[in-house]
């Protein structure tokens, strides 16, 4: 692996000077025929590219008002110029959102706008040239839609939005990112991101119970294909295979254990990450979401619960109805979806996330807890950026902030807040989401990384913070990656499941 | 795809070096790859590389950091059944590093 050294934290936050092209030459691995055509893309760069991309925009125009929306609006104002991590890690002025955004917008201008078709060069409208097509490849797949960009403009132009419709059209002539795509064809073959067929997941949960029988002394089951159980418990595939992550999903099942809820892991609907949001493509999209309710419905649960993972709870909170009809809005001549509404006790939200479950709980009082088994930790939380801006929990706006904060709360003594201007609605992507997080990838991820790593540190360096806690497999992949390249310990970040195992009390209560 | 030269034979590898047929695996390209990753094989590193292999044998797929640190405690004694030990012997994650040296695929998914 080539040594990448992590960028200065910056004396004053102030937008960085500019470094053309100084991120042009770094492009994520692209897919090869296997794993294209696995998907039903084609297997590479198509003959008549140029005419297939521009009828495939023309497409999305029409299906999606918001994109016409978003590339008309723009006045260049540049409110979003400098809140972009990749921007401010790289330097690079088109990874600056507008610059992004408009790598699309002057191909739209020349195709589709009146003035672009007489007088491209007065508007700065450009061809679809292959030059063009590979810097869209490249600065696109430098994009985590994280959409914190989103929040600063003051028209609400959705960038990734424009970043997955991108990537839609890209894959659409045979230019696709080998990682997403090499991972939605696993979904779809072997029923999860990381390929882990049910066998293995099986002994990996029985390991996981001696574990925790060895820790605790108790009987804590992490079932598998339980027909009948109420709760059907979907979460990242690297919650079975990860650190720290599978400390995660030991804090679910203890949680399951202590409330007496029975509940159940499906071995067909292993993951709750949808790459399919990544790449912009909505077959892709219903086709990972349909899994989940095939399981629901082969099992037969009341509830469907979502584990820690951002992108996946977008997906199920945002789509997931529409999709799949769990929760509300399902076609009514869908007979699937109508089963599955009949089947799902409305009591509960549809779906739920654990989170939404765990402080449920706490609040009935059927959870109690050690407090100071956490007491080694000085705890922050990092709000992953699908959960901070494309969902909600509970039933009050900026649940899906409170939540999380409230059950560290419960579950640990010492806890302190980042600097306010980068959490919340305004944080920082960790700086691998969006189907960034590829070790080719790594360069652009050590520096994106710099402003909540900036942060992270003003919180050490004044309240002695050991450990940041987040709800989201990329957030904690990726961090345990870049940190120790930062100069911290890769143990430093977990969680928020991870805090709730070390103190909840296992007994009769 | 490209391919490495190993004892005056051609394997075919991906992007990022990972054996592309993993029935072509032997010890000597796994010396090969290692030293790609500036590790020099050791009997530990090996006593990892081949449980890698026995339980991709079995399951198809590398074992989960836990199950591979439980594994390697039972068999080492518990001081090295930790992923500080592992990262030790394969500094950049013991998941990706050391699969590429048994052969085994890339895990792929947020990891």
């Amino acid at each position: 692996m080539a040594d990448i050294a992590a960028p200065a934290y910056r004396i004053f936050p102030i937008i960085p000077a500019l470094k053309p092209g100084a991120m042009e030459n770094v492009r994520s691995f692209v897919a090869n025929e296997k794993i294209q055509t696995a998907i039903g893309f084609p297997g590479q760069l198509v003959e008549d590219w140029h005419d297939k991309a521009i009828a495939k925009m023309g497409e999305l125009l029409g299906k999606y008002r918001s994109l016409r929306v978003f590339m008309d609006a723009c006045v260049h104002c540049g409110a979003c110029s400098d809140k972009c991590h990749y921007f401010i890690g790289t330097q690079d002025p088109k990874n600056m959102p507008v610059a992004r955004q408009d790598l699309m917008r002057s191909v739209y201008r020349r195709y589709f706008t009146l003035p672009g078709k007489m007088f491209p060069a007065l508007v700065g409208a450009r061809d679809l040239t292959k030059e063009v097509l590979d810097e869209w490849y490249t600065y696109f797949w430098q994009c985590s839609e994280c959409r914190r960009c989103s929040v600063f403009c003051p028209y609400g132009i959705d960038t990734a939005e424009i970043t997955m419709a991108a990537r839609e059209i890209l894959d659409t002539v045979g230019y696709g990112q080998k990682y997403s795509n090499e991972i939605i064809g696993k979904v779809h073959r072997i029923g999860n991101n990381l390929g882990l067929p049910g066998p293995a997941l099986a002994d990996t949960l029985e390991g996981l119970e001696e574990d925790v029988k060895d820790a605790t002394g108790v009987d804590v089951r992490f079932p598998l294909d339980v027909k009948g159980a109420e709760v059907l418990l979907i979460t990242p595939s690297a919650d079975f295979f990860a650190e720290p992550h599978i400390d995660s999903l030991i804090g679910y099942a203890k949680v399951f254990h202590a409330t007496g809820t029975s509940w159940t892991l499906s071995s067909m609907s292993s993951e709750a990450g949808n790459f399919g949001m990544f790449i912009g493509n909505y077959d892709q999209l219903r086709a990972i979401a349909m899994r989940i309710r095939t399981a629901a419905l082969e099992l037969g649960v009341k509830r469907i619960v979502i584990g820690e993972c951002g992108h996946a709870w977008r997906v199920a909170y945002s789509f997931l109805n529409t999709l799949t009809g769990v929760g509300d809005g399902a076609d009514a001549n869908d007979r699937f979806a109508q089963m599955l509404q009949k089947q799902l006790d409305h009591r509960y939200k549809q779906p739920s996330h654990i989170c939404e479950f765990t402080w449920d709980m706490i609040q009935d009082e059927r959870l109690s807890f050690d407090k100071e088994k956490n007491d080694k930790h000085i705890i922050t939380f990092h709000d992953s950026c699908n959960v901070a801006r494309g969902s909600r929990m509970g039933n009050y706006a900026g649940g899906q902030f409170e939540i999380p904060r409230n059950i560290i709360r419960a579950v640990a003594n010492n806890f302190v807040e980042m600097n306010p201007a980068t959490t919340r609605e305004k944080t920082f992507c960790c700086g691998g989401g969006g189907g960034l997080l590829t070790d080719d990838l790594l360069e652009l991820r050590v520096k994106g990384a710099l402003p909540r790593m900036e942060v992270l540190q003003n919180v050490v360096d004044e309240h002695s913070v050991n450990f940041m806690a987040t709800i989201c497999a990329i957030c904690k992949a990726q961090f345990t990656k870049i940190m120790p390249i930062y100069g911290y310990d890769r143990r430093m970040v977990g969680g928020v499941h991870q805090l709730v195992s070390n103190a909840i009390l296992l007994g009769d209560k | 795809m490209s391919n490495i030269e190993v004892g005056g034979r051609s394997y075919e590898t991906d992007e990022e070096g990972y054996l592309t047929d993993l029935g072509e695996w032997n010890p000597e390209v796994a010396d090969y790859i290692a030293k790609t990753e500036s590790i020099t094989m050791s009997d530990q590193h090996w006593e990892v590389v081949n449980f890698l292999r026995e339980y991709f044998e079995e399951y198809q797929i590398a074992p989960a950091v836990r199950v591979l640190t439980k594994a390697i405690g039972k068999k080492l004694g518990a001081d090295k059944g930790n992923s500080e030990y592992l990262y030790g012997l394969f500094p950049y994650g013991p998941g990706k590093q050391a699969c590429k040296i048994a052969g085994l695929p890339k895990p792929t998914g947020c990891v």
